[in-house]
């Protein structure tokens, strides 16, 4: 178990050096920073002198070098555009893409599980069938198609639509309904961590870009769910549960769908990496202001020391969510286990 | 029914909420300011934030002309001095009385090393207090335009920036945010309330703004609010569905159906900004194609067919959407030196091009890389796809070459670039600025090639003369020369669209800075 962690640490830190020096030698190509930086006045010997106060004229091992020196302390640098320090930014732009990342996660699991033991079990029905047909939808469309669509409707179509009248006596206002097309709302600081959990704007803020950001997920869910349903509701211990006369609740929930559980378990897990990662699209088209915003900001204006801070992160993320995986493996699957060690003896 | 008397409850609730905040302005953009230091950014949307904050010498109205602004007057006392007097009683956001010692502290940060406004005060000697209320700036030389350039230095207050240690604009080499990179105490029309970079900014009105009145009646805007939206169509969206008062940027393709929809408006005026080709006539040889005799774009005639076969009407209705004005000089109106004579573009004339490149030895006409930003100017891209076009029919192969501009304005720089677009405006409003970057044949953005001495001569000139009838034919003759080049290819001056609720009134200016002062609410 100690040589298997150590070894996957091993890997991890190769992988983490991997992606710094690819994400190092990618900035060469994207251009010149010190043309973001000034105007257009400004003279060649004064753009000499900013290149090399920012030490952009050093050979690209030295560079290289002093970033990976500096990132292993948490020194990321400090913003060319924003003049503040990289490793700040992303911390106060952490939360709100991990809220992000959080809500859809569990918005594509409590939507998803439900949907894909329905479909399972009822293979022919007409709800079973339209969740499918509509769950194509949320793997082939892009996502910030489907943001925008929301938008359209739950933003600017309710806005604008006609008030409702109920028998004549009332009338309801759509516009009541209608959804932020962008920002977080009303934010509560908890010691740094900036929440918009806690407030009823903050949490109607987070319902269209969770849906979009959890589409693609929830889609990936259900169907897996679906396929292990069916799988598992053919095995002997599904027909001998049958035959002993238990509720078909209990067999369908307690023994099957606990059976389907690890690998979705998984492949949630490892999911969690990609939300995070393409929070960048759903956060740009919602305004949401989260790392991977800011990340694409960054990449406009040739802004590297935020770029390469946030590839190492991202990049850490999946390496410590890959490890962790791996780990409950060891943990979960016992078959593993069997074959390294003590179990033998049995055989 | 106890959900429809909710809804009715919520309904009233929003209803009254938007009646209470009538006067507030929200508002949106593509990218929010660098930093609240008025002298370390010198960019856009930077200025523009900073400018509702901080006041300059001299500002400008919504035509850009000069108006008083913490200087009543000004004059040249002698060719190379400009007294300025200084506005009494004006104090500023935190209370600090203003006086010549924050005038001469300005000019001496905005002159700092670390300033990114040195440009615009390079021409000064020293700047002198005579008394609280007088100022007197003398210039290495006479300086015609000093007026011009000092209406972007914004003047902030002695004692706050020595408090704070903020005597100088921040460096690239320290690692911490100074103070004044998110606080800000000027004196002017707004009040920096809450700044959370790239998320939300706040100002409230300052009520005791000394130019209420004086340089604009009182606006009965209380409060503005600035959110940054970086997805063009989430920040139509937003303007459409209400949750938005004015967006500065709106794509050119949704201006139709602003317009259309009921309670918004687009204004429209042309910005300072003309765009154009440029051709490299000083290589010998072409860099990326070969070409029979070198280089042919020092021959006059080529330049002139490769002008006459640009259709400009069909880039304007096509390409543009009918969102620009076609011009026949590098530079606008507003522009001091401008004239519509000199907008005049040569004609249309496809026979008149095939002709002039076969009498210039290319019957069969040349191969040569475009150049061009994708990122940068309006429809930049689309522009020079539909130039490839039409220089194709008289027989000039031209293969496009579109990147981002970090990596376009760069290989200019490099000078790599036989055949380019670019972008230029100019923020002193004064023809002298094109001239000196793109016409000298030092100056530091022509990547033309183009030489002329009487040019050049004039150009040195114009830096000096303060007879103004006499600077002004120094410039009509400085843009004959250069318009009868031809080493620029004029295409048109971009326009600036502003999408707005109907009920607001916002003049739009040239410059694509708003000036909140002049809002009001009806």
């Amino acid at each position: 178990m100690v040589a298997f962690i150590i070894r996957r640490f091993i890997q991890s830190l190769f992988v983490m050096f991997v992606v710094a020096l690819v994400s190092f030698a990618m900035f060469q190509f994207i251009g010149d920073p010190v043309n973001q930086m000034v105007g257009i006045e400004t003279s060649l010997a004064e753009r000499a002198a900013l290149r090399e106060r920012l030490g952009l004229n050093d050979p690209i091992v030295v560079q290289f070098w002093h970033f990976i020196v500096n990132a292993v302390s948490g020194d990321f640098g400090i913003s060319y555009q924003h003049k503040r320090p990289v490793a700040d930014m992303l911390l106060e732009r952490l939360p709100a893409t991990l809220e992000l990342s959080a809500v859809s996660a569990l918005f594509s699991l409590l939507v998803g599980i439900p949907m894909g033991v329905y479909t399972g079990l009822n293979r022919d029905g007409f709800l079973a069938k339209v969740f499918l047909t509509v769950s194509l939808i949320g793997i082939s469309l892009p996502t910030f198609l489907i943001g925008i669509l929301l938008i359209f409707l739950f933003s600017v179509t309710l806005a604008n639509a006609p008030a409702i009248s109920v028998f004549g006596l009332f009338a309801i206002d759509p516009s009541v309904l209608q959804l932020p097309s962008f920002g977080r709302g009303t934010v509560v600081d908890l010691g740094g961590w900036r929440t918009g959990l806690l407030t009823a704007d903050g949490l109607k803020a987070l319902i269209m870009p969770s849906i979009t950001l959890g589409l693609f997920q929830l889609t990936l869910i259900m169907r897996l769910v679906r396929s292990e349903m069916l799988e598992v509701l053919r095995t002997d211990y599904i027909k001998f549960a049958r035959a002993r006369g238990l509720a078909n609740r209990a067999i369908n929930f307690g023994h099957a769908l606990k059976n389907t559980l690890v690998p979705v378990i998984t492949i949630t897990g490892l999911q969690i990496g990609s939300i995070i990662a393409f929070a960048i699209i759903t956060e740009t088209v919602f305004q949401w202001p989260g790392m991977g915003q800011m990340f694409l900001q960054a990449v406009q204006n040739v802004d590297i020391p935020i770029m390469a801070a946030y590839l190492m992160l991202i990049a850490f993320f999946f390496v410590v969510i890959n490890l962790i995986v791996d780990m409950l493996y060891y943990v979960v699957d016992p078959r593993l286990r069997v074959d390294t060690g003590k179990a033998t003896g049995h055989g | 029914m106890r959900h429809v008397a909710y809804a009715l409850g919520l309904a009233t609730a929003v209803a009254f909420a938007g009646g209470a905040s009538a006067k507030t302005l929200n508002w949106a953009s593509q990218g929010d300011a660098l930093t609240m230091d008025p002298h370390a950014q010198n960019e856009g949307p930077t200025s523009t934030m900073n400018s509702q904050v901080y006041d300059s010498l001299i500002l400008r109205d919504s035509k850009l002309a000069k108006i008083p602004g913490l200087a009543v007057s000004w004059k040249p006392v002698e060719p190379s001095v400009w007294e300025f007097k200084l506005r009494e009683g004006v104090k500023f956001h935190e209370g600090q009385p203003f006086n010549a010692d924050d005038v001469v502290f300005s000019f001496q940060r905005a002159l700092s090393e670390t300033s990114d406004f040195k440009n615009y005060v390079n021409s000064i000697e020293t700047v002198d207090k005579v008394d609280d209320y007088t100022v007197r700036i003398t210039t290495k030389g006479p300086n015609p335009i000093l007026p011009d350039q000092i209406s972007s230095i914004r003047i902030m207050d002695k004692e706050w920036s020595e408090q704070h240690g903020v005597q100088a604009p921040q460096n690239y080499k320290e690692k911490e945010e100074t103070h004044a990179v998110r606080n800000a105490n000027g004196t002017g029309p707004f009040i920096l309330a809450k700044r959370d970079p790239d998320i939300e900014t706040r100002m409230t009105v300052n009520e005791a703004w000394w130019g209420w009145g004086v340089s604009d009646p009182k606006t009965n805007v209380s409060e503005i609010v600035y959110r940054p939206i970086a997805n063009p169509a989430t920040r139509v969206a937003a303007l459409l569905s209400g949750e938005l008062d004015f967006v500065l940027d709106p794509p050119l393709q949704d201006l139709a159906r602003i317009k259309a929809t009921p309670g918004l408006k687009v204004e429209q005026v042309n910005q300072i900004r003309t765009i154009f080709f440029g051709v490299d006539t000083g290589v010998d040889k072409l860099r990326h194609t070969e070409v029979a005799g070198g280089n042919p774009f020092k021959n006059p005639k080529v330049r002139e067919a490769m002008y006459r076969a640009i259709d400009i009407d069909t880039i304007r209705k096509k390409t543009m959407r009918g969102m620009s004005f076609p011009a026949g000089i590098i530079t606008s109106p507003g522009v001091h030196g401008y004239t519509e004579a000199l907008d005049e573009r040569l004609g249309y004339d496809v026979d008149a091009a095939k002709k002039l490149l076969a009498e210039a030895g290319y019957p069969n006409g040349f191969k040569v890389q475009l150049d061009c930003p994708n990122d940068r100017y309006n429809n930049d891209e689309a522009i020079c796809q539909a130039t490839v076009g039409m220089l194709a029919k008289i027989g000039i192969e031209v293969s496009l070459n579109a990147r981002s501009k970090s990596i376009h304005f760069k290989s200019l720089q490099n000078k790599e670039s036989d055949f380019y677009m670019l972008g230029w405006g100019v923020p002193t409003l004064d023809s002298h600025y094109v001239f000196s970057y793109l016409a000298a044949s030092k100056g530091s953005w022509n990547f033309t090639g183009f030489a002329d001495a009487r040019l050049d001569e004039l150009t040195t000139l114009m830096e000096t003369e303060t007879d103004s009838a006499k600077r002004d034919a120094m410039i009509k003759e400085a843009w004959d020369i250069l318009k009868a080049s031809n080493v620029y290819l004029p295409l048109h001056h971009q326009v600036i669209a502003w999408g707005m609720k109907d009920g607001l009134t916002l003049p739009i200016v040239p410059n694509d800075s708003p000036q909140f002062r002049t809002a009001q609410w009806k």
